[in-house]
């Protein structure tokens, strides 16, 4: 079967959002923008994805695992630009929409694994996993992932700062947070709070999303 | 050396931010200065003499660092001692739970070819953690003299006075760091040409981390040429090592103190949670955190500083001290023997130096003020605010602040002044523009505080509509602010200091020395503009100025007389507040107008002290800027509050 079109990627995601995470019973078409006509509308109709009743759209059993995916995309996408290209806010978002349609046929598998399987995006909603994110949970890789993704009361071992920031970097390495040092994540609203030795420190998401944590196996 | 029985030697105190440096500093001059349990409050550098074996010397409590390698103001201003000082030593205070963390600046130093002497402070808590440390050990690793301490119970003050005397100057152990490393200091160092207080070592490392400080001496100290030659061979470093150089360094030095440290600490038990450790937790949660936030509030500001300070202290001093003691005796004086009419009225007439200026000072603001330290400075010294700050950073973000701001913000509840002064703590010039705003507009300091919670509490409404209405604009012009302004939105770190219970001895000396701040800079004021007023008045000027503004002022809907609040308003802000209370007291103001009064006093210009310090801080075009904006900010403000209160009746 042909690939789904840019557009008809996009409303597979926003129904995912709305009703899947969210907790709207099917989408009003006007709050998509869509008529019945709409050309991507009719594509995933024809693929039995979604069925629309009185004036709303529902997602159907059969085009769940392909919305799941589209959002995977998109929030890995997010991971991309934000956390590695480090382009922030608007600009961000709107390079991760373009990066979403590129990252096909295993693309994603690579960068899910590049990026150490992330589990949520940087707006802290969560990145549904592939199977690569099953594989590597199922052979209890240890992983290096960002202090983010620590729950409270975990601790593992400072792997690296990833260093957007130099003057903040150095400011951390100078208080003694240094790669090697054990670390314990003991609160993570409203700002994540670790102890390194005998010392606390606070950090905001920004900066706790560049310290990166090898997790104990 | 012929003149070191009259010379004073210098000392200087360095180390990590709550450490205990000013408790050292305290012990060693018998001066007090001001101990805080807040990473970063001491921006200044305090100076005191002691004298040992007939030696004086002065000694330099600098504000903390972490490294040689500044990133901060306060750090900046502590490694710039080191740079022009010439110390006979240097005491490096550390904490002995954390000497692993803060032993990389103890090598810095060394490395720095700097006199050393290492204090392991808080040993007493350290072996309640169950550590055992080797202080012998370690001063044969490092080279240099080591001093175990407990300086808040004075424990090794003989000790560190003996080393001091006793310290004569030894070559320094170098440290080795990696071969490549190591090959890339040597070609720089090789470069350098001049001399500097700094070995070329550690001029060399600096220069290769791009230090800004020692670039400048740099291209001051070397000759054209190898200042070229050194420029280049940085820039070929820097950019090889582009990807990991600081952290190659940090590393480096962890590595040695790894060695350095070998035997040195042993670890007995595993520690169990304290109840401090309970309570800092629950400080940190936002579930708990809130109401503690709420209590303190409640307790600290409104019940002790509004209650007991603005009520019950002002009512003793003003009405019974004042009223029946102070006052009778020197109008009697006064009329008696000043007998000129225009140096009566300036003595004791309406805006007498005496009537106005003291009185106002001394049974007014005094006791507020003073009640207000006395709060913060206790909740300083336990280590709250840290905690505060992480906990509101996530909605000062909001505004353009990060949680570092909660000290600036806080103290403005005080003075607005010393907190604008304190803005300086703040890491980005968009920060402190906004904080310095924000304090100009919708902080109420103590003193108009006290006084404005003491004409609104006998109407609850408008003591709700005030207080709704500044959070509004608080955080509105906040947010507006952080939107319009250039510039990266902050970055929040800070470190958490272990909760402790507060000194007695700390929090008095804390509370003391801002008062007395306080009183020195605000008394000459007060008594400035009890002259100013009473020229005004002599001259007819202020009749004049009051007949200008009153327009406006009618415009909000206010009676002509309050001009005069405004008027003194400039003066002091509580000092306006003040006027409005003897306006309250003979009934000229309905409660509508004593609203729209107390919001429009609240907002408008600061006093002539926080101007004064904005235009010193931000320089002449952002403080008139902000000072425009806010009188545009106040009186629009009072006259939509005004409209909007009559409109709905609520407060009819």
């Amino acid at each position: 079967m042909a690939r789904l079109s840019q557009n008809a990627e996009e409303i597979l995601e926003s129904l995912w959002v709305m009703t899947v995470e969210g907790d709207n019973v099917g989408c009003l078409l006007t709050s998509l923008n869509l008529n019945r006509d709409t050309e991507e509308l009719v594509e995933l109709i024809q693929r039995s994805y979604v069925e629309i009743k009185g004036d709303r759209v529902y997602l159907r059993r059969e085009g769940r695992p392909d919305a799941q995916m589209t959002v995977r995309r998109h929030r890995l996408a997010e991971r991309l630009t934000m956390d590695i290209l480090g382009i922030s806010g608007d600009e961000g978002n709107e390079q991760a929409c373009e990066f979403e349609h590129l990252l096909r046929q295993g693309v994603d598998t690579k960068l899910c694994t590049l990026l150490n399987h992330p589990t949520t995006c940087p707006h802290g909603n969560p990145i549904p996993p592939g199977e690569c994110c099953i594989k590597a949970r199922q052979q209890g890789e240890p992983g290096i992932v960002a202090l983010t993704e620590l729950k409270s009361g975990e601790s593992g071992e400072i792997a690296y700062l990833s260093a957007s920031d130099d003057k903040k970097m150095q400011k951390l390495m100078s208080m003694g947070v240094l790669p090697g040092s054990q670390l314990l994540l003991v609160q993570k609203f409203p700002s994540y709070i670790f102890k390194v030795g005998q010392s606390q420190f606070a950090v905001d998401d920004t900066l706790a999303r560049e310290i990166h944590v090898r997790r104990p196996v | 050396m012929p003149d070191t029985q009259t010379s004073a030697l210098k000392v200087v105190l360095v180390g990590n931010p709550n450490v205990g440096k000013s408790v050292v500093f305290n012990a060693l001059t018998g001066a007090y200065t001001t101990v805080s349990n807040y990473p970063g409050t001491s921006v200044e550098v305090s100076r005191g003499h002691c004298s040992l074996v007939g030696q004086s010397y002065e000694i330099l409590d600098t504000p903390g660092m972490y490294s040689m390698m500044p990133i901060t103001e306060e750090e900046r201003v502590a490694r710039k001692i080191l740079l022009t000082e010439d110390p006979h030593v240097v005491i490096h205070v550390i904490d002995a739970r954390n000497l692993e963390r803060m032993l990389p600046m103890t090598l810095q130093l060394i490395e720095a070819d700097l006199p050393v002497i290492l204090v392991v402070n808080i040993l007493d808590e350290a072996e309640r953690l169950g550590m055992q440390i080797d202080l012998n050990l370690l001063q044969q690793n490092l080279g240099i003299p080591v001093v175990g301490a407990v300086m808040k119970r004075k424990m090794g003050l003989d000790a560190l006075r003996q080393t001091i005397s006793e310290y004569a100057v030894v070559a320094n152990k170098p440290f080795i760091y990696a071969q490549d490393l190591e090959q890339d200091i040597c070609q720089i160092a090789n470069l350098i040409g001049g001399r500097y207080r700094l070995s070329r070592r550690a001029t060399s490392l600096l220069l290769m981390q791009k230090d800004d400080d020692i670039q400048d001496l740099i291209s001051v100290e070397e000759t054209e040429s190898s200042f070229q030659l050194l420029t280049e061979a940085t820039r070929e470093i820097s950019f090889r090592r582009r990807a990991d150089l600081n952290l190659q360094i940090s590393l480096e030095r962890r590595k040695v103190c790894k060695q350095v440290l070998q035997g040195v600490v042993t670890q007995s038990q595993e520690e169990t949670e304290s109840f401090s450790e309970k309570l800092s937790s629950w400080m940190m949660n936002p579930l708990t955190g809130a109401p503690i936030l709420l209590l303190v509030v409640y307790l600290g500001l409104y019940k002790f500083v509004g209650g007991f300070g603005a009520g019950t202290l002002v009512d003793f001093l003003e009405g019974n001290v004042f009223e029946n003691y102070v006052n009778p005796p020197i109008v009697h004086l006064a009329e008696k023997y000043l007998t000129a009419h225009w140096l009566f009225e300036l003595v004791v007439g309406e805006y007498g130096v005496w009537t106005l200026g003291i009185r106002y000072a001394v049974a007014l603001v005094l006791p507020i003020v003073g009640t207000f330290f006395l709060v913060f400075s206790l909740l300083e010294d336990t280590g709250y605010f840290p905690r505060l700050a992480l906990l509101v950073d996530r909605l000062f973000k909001k505004i353009g602040l990060s949680g570092r701001a909660v000290i600036p913000i806080v103290l403005g509840f005080g003075c607005d002044t010393m907190a604008t002064l304190v803005t300086r703590t703040l890491e980005t010039k968009r920060e402190r523009i906004i904080a310095t705003m924000l304090l100009a507009l919708a902080i109420p300091c103590s003193a108009q505080l006290g006084v404005i919670l003491g004409l609104l509490s006998a109407e609850p409404h408008a003591l709700l509509v005030w207080t709704v209405f500044l959070t509004f604009l608080f955080l509105f012009i906040g947010f507006l602010a952080a939107k319009i302004l250039p510039g990266e939105s902050p970055v929040f770190y800070m470190e958490i200091p272990p909760l402790r219970l507060p000194q007695l001895r700390n929090v008095m000396v804390k509370t003391l020395t801002r008062m007395q701040s306080y009183f020195v800079e605000i008394l000459p004021l007060f008594l400035f503009a009890s002259v100013v007023l009473w020229a005004g008045k002599m001259t007819g000027t202020l009749d004049n100025v009051i007949h200008l503004f009153s327009p406006i002022v009618r415009a909000i809907g206010l009676p002509v007389e309050v001009t005069t609040a405004f008027v003194f308003g400039f003066f002091r802000r509580d000092f306006g507040a003040a006027g409005l209370y003897d306006l309250q007291s003979s009934g000229l103001l309905s409660v509508t107008q004593l609203t729209v009064a107390a919001v429009t006093l609240t907002l408008f210009v600061p006093c002539v002290a926080q101007f004064l310090v904005m235009l010193k801080e931000r320089g002449v075009k952002v403080a008139m800027m902000i000072f425009i904006f806010v009188t545009i900010m106040a009186f629009s403000s009072g006259w939509f509050l005004n409209k909007f209160l009559l409109m709905t009746g609520l407060l009819a």
